[in-house]
């Protein structure tokens, strides 16, 4: 509907303007509110919610915790969202230019002084700054920061909030953000286990690790295939390996991250005493104590129930 | 030589800006690139005949095709291996064209592989049974799960036995940032970084630093591929394919071929080496530049022992000599690299070498008769030499 450059021009004009209606809180501050504020938060400081602990602290009274100085003002909640008369115009106008996605991307509050039972807070907000067009990962989009300054019955300042969000064209080049949802319980990634591999993950449950050597010559071999590389047999067997080996590399993953294991993350290339190498971790092998070349021993770790892996620990000489 | 030697040529280059997002589909950057690439060598769209690409890429070939106008499509293939695919569709396109297959073939690959899907993130895959997805189970639950981690593997064993330090890594991306930083289409253009930077920039896999790790980025390149005779009449100096190669041995794995006795080496770079200087006639000395495929700085010394340049074990004092930078014997990735300039899975190399060969790079460091181009290292790869006619 506008260039973007108009689309600009015309958001500028907001600039030091009232970006909404001043408001007043429709309850003065009291404790149930913050009783359950702190609930929700976590926050367990008895100052906000106890006479006695707040009078511990030189306090007249249990007295609001800071972060909530915005949640007195907050508007109604409504299923539809905000009502016309709460509207922000600066943002309709993004909105109507098809910049119709929203994220809030920062808030800074500064704080007065501690609020107390019976305040009542009012704000009036201005439009403290628009950025110009950016190319961001949610797609493109303007920067709005809305400057709030918040006041008591008396019309004293306690407090004051800048609030910045993005208005954006959703990127249809993205998919679509998932449905916020309970987080799936994180599985540990298992192996594909194939008819050529089966008897290497079937032994190691059983905390037997077993190398494929090859009936007709005797070569060893790792990973598991169906054919010697040496000899073209197609015929092999499991030896079970003594567990002895040493380091024959290393490195120590800090991204990405697999959320069951432990980070930083070292992980072994280990080789056999057989003579074949494998990955693995480590076990009670802290990253200073590792060496390419020390001897190790197999041991296992049960990362899930039931669901075992090799691991290595440092071995005696 | 060979019979593939010189028998079909790069006519034409063609690239959308680099990104992180790129805020349209990876099929239009595609086609975008696509048609860049056809106006560059003044080839009509209509002529296009065959078409060649990675099997990682999102694009149909049969898609682009028709976004572009094509009418009859008799050659498309595609190459596996992620990065080592970046010489490859160049390779059978000159086939295609040298044994008249097709006439003009489009090469191409398209991503949004930062603001649509990760590249970097942790790979765990649907658990099929098939061999590909197989393989990951012995490292994956290890957390060994990122290109990152794979490489790092080798990249310590290289440390181990031939004296290399994270030092050394740090030069080789000092050296790729100093051209991007002059490169205006490079998404770290005016960015250099000072070994310190490097140094001091955070861990992703030790011994890789960040500032070893390519980007992730949006973007697509296309390169016309079509007879040396006919490129010879279009309207750019035409890039002659003098030789290309693929290459897959010793015991080859995908990224993690911890099992040949000695995998400081890539195996399969030197395989591929080989075979371009013998298919071309020439050896290192007569080489002026080279592009090294540089997802992750560490590959890029073996890379440099593969070619000649220096000794098995010994490209770190080639570098610490400056050779591969600014001004030196073989500046390497003029364009920035894919640490520097963008990640298009090695084809912004290729178009690269183009420039090279034509004269026409930003940082162009003389004439250069005969360039270098590898594709992705660690894994089944492949390379060309590209030369000014």
């Amino acid at each position: 509907m506008n260039e973007p450059s108009d689309l600009y021009t015309q958001a500028l004009a907001w600039l030091g303007k009232e970006a909404t209606r001043p408001v007043e809180a429709r309850d003065p501050v009291n404790v149930p509110m913050i009783r359950r504020w702190c609930e929700a938060m976590g926050e367990e400081n008895p100052i906000y919610v106890d006479a006695a602990a707040a009078a511990a602290q030189g306090f007249a009274g249990p007295v609001s915790p800071p972060a909530m100085l915005e949640v007195w003002t907050m508007a109604r909640f409504r299923h539809t969202g905000r009502s016309a008369e709460d509207s922000i115009p600066a943002l309709v106008l993004f909105d109507e230019a098809g910049y119709s996605g929203v994220v809030a991307t920062n808030i800074e509050q500064e704080y007065d002084r501690y609020l107390v039972e019976g305040d009542r807070v009012s704000y009036t907000a201005v439009i403290d700054e628009i950025s110009p067009e950016k190319r961001t990962g949610l797609g493109i989009g303007h920067f709005v920061t809305i400057r709030y300054e918040f006041t008591d019955q008396n019309g004293e300042p306690v407090g004051r909030m800048l609030f910045r969000v993005l208005k954006f064209k959703p990127n249809l080049a993205q998919p679509a953000a998932a449905a916020p949802e309970a987080p799936a319980e994180f599985s540990h990634p298992r192996p594909a286990v194939t008819h050529d591999n089966a008897h290497y993950w079937e032994g190691i449950a059983r905390r037997e690790l077993l190398i494929q050597q090859c009936s007709s010559c005797g070569h060893m071999r790792h990973p598991p295939g169906p054919g010697c590389p040496k000899c073209q047999s197609l015929e092999w067997r499991a030896v079970k390996a003594s567990g002895r080996g040493k380091l024959h590399s290393f490195v120590v993953v800090h991204q990405p991250r697999i959320p069951s294991l432990q980070y930083p993350l070292p992980v072994l290339l280990v080789e056999l005493e057989e003579g074949v190498r494998l990955i693995a971790n480590g076990l009670d092998l802290p990253e200073a104590d590792i060496t390419i070349g020390m001897p190790l021993q197999l041991d296992w770790v049960e990362i899930e129930p039931g669901y075992v892996l090799p691991a290595f620990r440092a071995a005696e000489v | 030589m060979n019979e593939l030697s010189g028998k079909a040529a790069i006519a034409g280059i063609g690239a959308t800006e680099f990104s992180k997002n790129s805020g349209r589909s990876e099929l239009r950057l595609a086609v975008e690139a696509a048609l860049a690439a056809l106006a560059d060598a003044g080839i009509d769209p209509a002529e296009v005949d065959g078409m060649s690409t990675y099997t990682m890429d999102n694009n149909p070939e049969i898609e682009v095709f028709r976004n572009i106008g094509g009418r009859e499509l008799k050659f498309f293939s595609r190459i596996h291996y992620g990065g080592g695919a970046a010489c490859a569709p160049i390779m059978h396109a000159a086939m295609a064209v040298a044994t008249g297959v097709a006439e003009v073939v489009i090469c191409y690959r398209a991503m949004n592989e930062r603001s649509q899907y990760r590249f970097g993130a942790a790979f765990t895959p649907d658990v099929l049974p098939t061999a590909e997805i197989a393989h990951y189970g012995n490292y994956v639950p290890f957390g060994l799960a990122s290109p990152a981690s794979w490489v790092a593997m080798s990249a310590r064993r290289y440390m181990h036995e031939h004296g290399a330090t994270s030092e050394d890594f740090g030069r080789i991306a000092v050296g790729f940032r100093d051209f991007a930083a002059t490169n205006p289409k490079a998404w770290f253009y005016q960015q250099p970084i000072t070994l310190e930077d490097h140094q001091t920039s955070r861990w992703i896999v030790k011994p890789l630093h960040l500032l070893d790790c390519c980007q992730e980025s949006d973007g697509a390149v296309a390169v016309v591929v079509t007879t040396a005779e006919r490129a010879r009449k279009l309207r750019q100096a035409p890039a002659i394919i003098r030789a290309a190669a693929q290459g897959a041995c010793d015991d080859q794995q995908m990224m993690t071929s911890y099992y040949r006795p000695d995998f400081t080496q890539l195996s399969e770079m030197n395989l591929v080496a080989r075979q371009l200087y013998a298919m071309a006639g020439i050896g290192p000395d007569d080489v002026q530049a080279a592009i090294l495929y540089d997802h992750f700085s560490p590959f890029v010394l073996p890379q440099l022992e593969a070619f000649g340049f220096a000794k098995q074990g010994q490209a770190r004092d080639f570098v610490r000599e400056g050779q591969i930078a600014r001004g030196g014997r073989l500046p390497v990735n003029t364009n920035g690299g894919q640490l520097g300039e963008a990640y298009i899975h090695g084809l912004n190399g290729v178009a690269e070498g183009v420039r090279l060969v034509r004269g026409q790079s930003v940082n162009q460091p003389g004439a250069c008769r005969n360039v270098i181009v590898t594709a992705g290292t660690g894994v089944p790869t492949s390379g060309l030499i590209l030369s000014s006619d």
